[in-house]
């Protein structure tokens, strides 16, 4: 009895030396216990599938054709150009209310604050780690650009902006612009654009305009 | 006449009995303990083509998921992104890096990289990303803090009384969808006790417990 037990003993400790506990971290694959149709011979997207000649299991469209449901057609919703020219639509093709600049501002967030900033003047967290160029949203050169040409640098990318068509759908893109141009217009705004109700308030929030006489008198000589 | 059997023969069937008791409570013991997902998956961090880190990308940049995880609202499936996601940043960041060697080839070539895949249902079984994310539910529960891992491992189960757990009392797991890629988000400390059941009832949430929903 006593070997009995000195085996017993070993062999779980064994076992448990072994297998260690649950949640260890480990490189091996997972076990699968009983795989009985755990893997099938059909195709996940993104894994490899010799049957094609590059390899992969996600297909691109076959030369020549378009998916149901794509964006194909020369309009300008789709490509931010007039049809049948190469000159950039002036304003947003889709109807812009409150739902697409929410929208907008999200997806902002999500795809563009990393190198643009929250205020969209090129400050983004990027920048502290060696990216530069990024566009400041408030130069007058891209308060100007038409709403076709930014849809463009998003889409395919631009100089040493790269491109966002593969990850933000149509529809998002002309949110995105319709939230930059709202963030243009922060800067560019005045009093007069603030809604007459609320002009009082914001007077009032603002700091009183510093008297003219001190100013030169506080300034270092 | 001498005695054929020594005498401890005498305990013999006790101490068989005891010992078949014995063997068969540890194997029990241990096909409880080791014969389920909780031991075969959790755990799981296979060793990646590129040493990619979630921490530095969502914690200390701030990427949102969607930003290189973009179908996860979308479709079923929940892609990797391509290396040309990584060169958005990475032709300038770290730009000559070693570490970074397979993401610029792949990019140059379009040979993708070879990621080693984490999670993983069997085939029978039907999961959706979309019909969960756009309800709220944070990739949290399903993948673990993902946003404080250098490598990703495999954190939770992902067994059919895991999903079940959840399809049978979803209201407590809920968040305000724009809160489901914000990980670090603990939703007992922001939301009222008896946010998520009414949640539940004002988004119709229904998740069903039909073997037909998930084994199709
Ligand atoms: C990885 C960092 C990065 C991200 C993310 C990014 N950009 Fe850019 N963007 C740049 C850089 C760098 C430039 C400057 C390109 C140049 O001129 O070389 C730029 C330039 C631009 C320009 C000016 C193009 C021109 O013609 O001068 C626009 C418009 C723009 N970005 C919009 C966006 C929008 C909208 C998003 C979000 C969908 C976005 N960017 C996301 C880095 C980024
Ligand atoms: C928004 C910009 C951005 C994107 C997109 C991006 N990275 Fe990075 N990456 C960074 C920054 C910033 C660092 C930190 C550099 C530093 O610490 O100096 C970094 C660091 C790294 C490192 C070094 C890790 C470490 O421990 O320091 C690796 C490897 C890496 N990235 C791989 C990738 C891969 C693979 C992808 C694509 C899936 C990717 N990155 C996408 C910005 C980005
Ligand atoms: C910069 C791009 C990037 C961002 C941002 C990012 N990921 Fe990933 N993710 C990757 C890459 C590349 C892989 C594949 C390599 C790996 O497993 O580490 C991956 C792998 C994963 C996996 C494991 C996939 C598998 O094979 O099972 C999960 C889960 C995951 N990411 C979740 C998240 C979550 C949740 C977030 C947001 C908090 C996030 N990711 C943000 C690039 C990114
Ligand atoms: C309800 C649980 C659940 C939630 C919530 C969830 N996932 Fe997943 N995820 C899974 C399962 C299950 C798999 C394995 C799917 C499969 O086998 O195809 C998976 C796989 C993945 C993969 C790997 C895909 C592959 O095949 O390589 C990535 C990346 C991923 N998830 C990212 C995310 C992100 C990002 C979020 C949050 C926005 C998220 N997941 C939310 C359960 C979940
Ligand atoms: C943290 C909670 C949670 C977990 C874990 C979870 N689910 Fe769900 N699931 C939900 C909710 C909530 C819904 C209902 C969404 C709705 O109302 O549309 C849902 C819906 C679904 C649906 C769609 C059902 C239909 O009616 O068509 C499928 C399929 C599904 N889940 C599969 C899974 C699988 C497989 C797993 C395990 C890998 C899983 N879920 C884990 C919460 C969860
Ligand atoms: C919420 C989703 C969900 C529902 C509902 C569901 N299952 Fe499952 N089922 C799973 C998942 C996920 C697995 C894979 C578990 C694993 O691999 O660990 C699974 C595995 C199984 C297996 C194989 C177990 C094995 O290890 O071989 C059987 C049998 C099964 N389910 C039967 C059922 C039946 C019967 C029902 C209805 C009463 C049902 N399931 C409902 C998600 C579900």
């Amino acid at each position: 009895m006593r070997y009995f037990l000195l085996i017993f003993g070993l062999t779980i400790l064994g076992v448990m030396l072994i297998a260690g506990k649950r949640g260890d971290i480990s490189r091996r694959p997972p076990l699968e216990v009983f795989p009985d149709m755990d893997r099938m011979p059909k195709l996940r997207p993104q894994t490899r599938a010799d049957f094609f000649t590059d390899g992969m299991s996600s297909r691109l469209p076959v030369a020549g054709t378009v998916a149901r449901g794509s964006a194909w057609q020369d309009a300008p919703v789709n490509t931010g150009k007039q049809p049948g020219t190469t000159n950039w639509v002036e304003v947003i093709p889709v109807a812009v209310n409150e739902q697409l600049m929410k929208r907008g501002q999200e997806r902002y967030t999500v795809y563009c604050l990393v190198c643009h900033g929250a205020a969209g003047d090129g400050k983004g967290i990027t920048g502290k780690y060696g990216m530069v160029a990024m566009a400041n949203f408030h130069d007058p050169r891209l308060v100007k650009m038409a709403d076709g040409e930014i849809f463009n640098a998003i889409t395919f990318g631009k100089n040493l902006m790269g491109p966002y068509g593969g990850q933000i759908p149509i529809e998002d893109r002309w949110a995105i612009i319709a939230y930059v141009r709202a963030l243009q217009r922060s800067r560019l705004a005045t009093l007069d654009d603030v809604p007459a109700d609320h002009r009082d308030a914001l007077r009032r929030a603002m700091p009183p305009p510093a008297p003219a006489t001190n100013a030169p008198a506080a300034r270092p000589q | 006449m001498a005695n054929i059997f020594p005498r401890w023969s005498n305990r013999l069937p006790l101490l068989v009995i005891i010992g078949l008791f014995l063997v068969g409570t540890a194997a029990i013991a241990g096909i409880w303990y080791y014969f389920t997902p909780k031991y075969t998956r959790v755990g799981y961090q296979p060793v990646q083509p590129v040493p990619f880190s979630h921490a530095v990308h969502v914690d200390q940049i701030g990427l949102d998921c969607r930003y290189c995880h973009s179908a996860v609202e979308k479709s079923w499936y929940s892609n990797i992104p391509t290396a040309s996601t990584c060169m958005n940043c990475h032709n300038q960041v770290l730009k000559d890096d070693p570490r970074l060697a397979a993401i610029r080839e792949s990019a140059a070539t379009g040979i993708p990289v070879p990621w080693v895949q984490v999670h993983k249902v069997p085939d029978y079984v039907y999961f959706n990303h979309s019909v969960h994310v756009n309800r709220g539910i944070s990739c949290v529960h399903c993948h673990g803090e993902i946003n404080k891992m250098d490598e990703v491992y495999h954190a939770k189960p992902l067994s059919m009384t895991f999903c079940l757990d959840c399809h049978r009392n979803p209201a407590p797991n809920l968040r305000p969808p724009e809160k489901v890629t914000d990980l670090a988000w603990n939703p007992h400390q922001h939301l009222p006790k008896d946010w998520g059941e009414k949640a539940k009832k004002d988004w119709k949430v229904n998740a069903s417990q039909n073997c037909s929903a998930c084994h199709r």
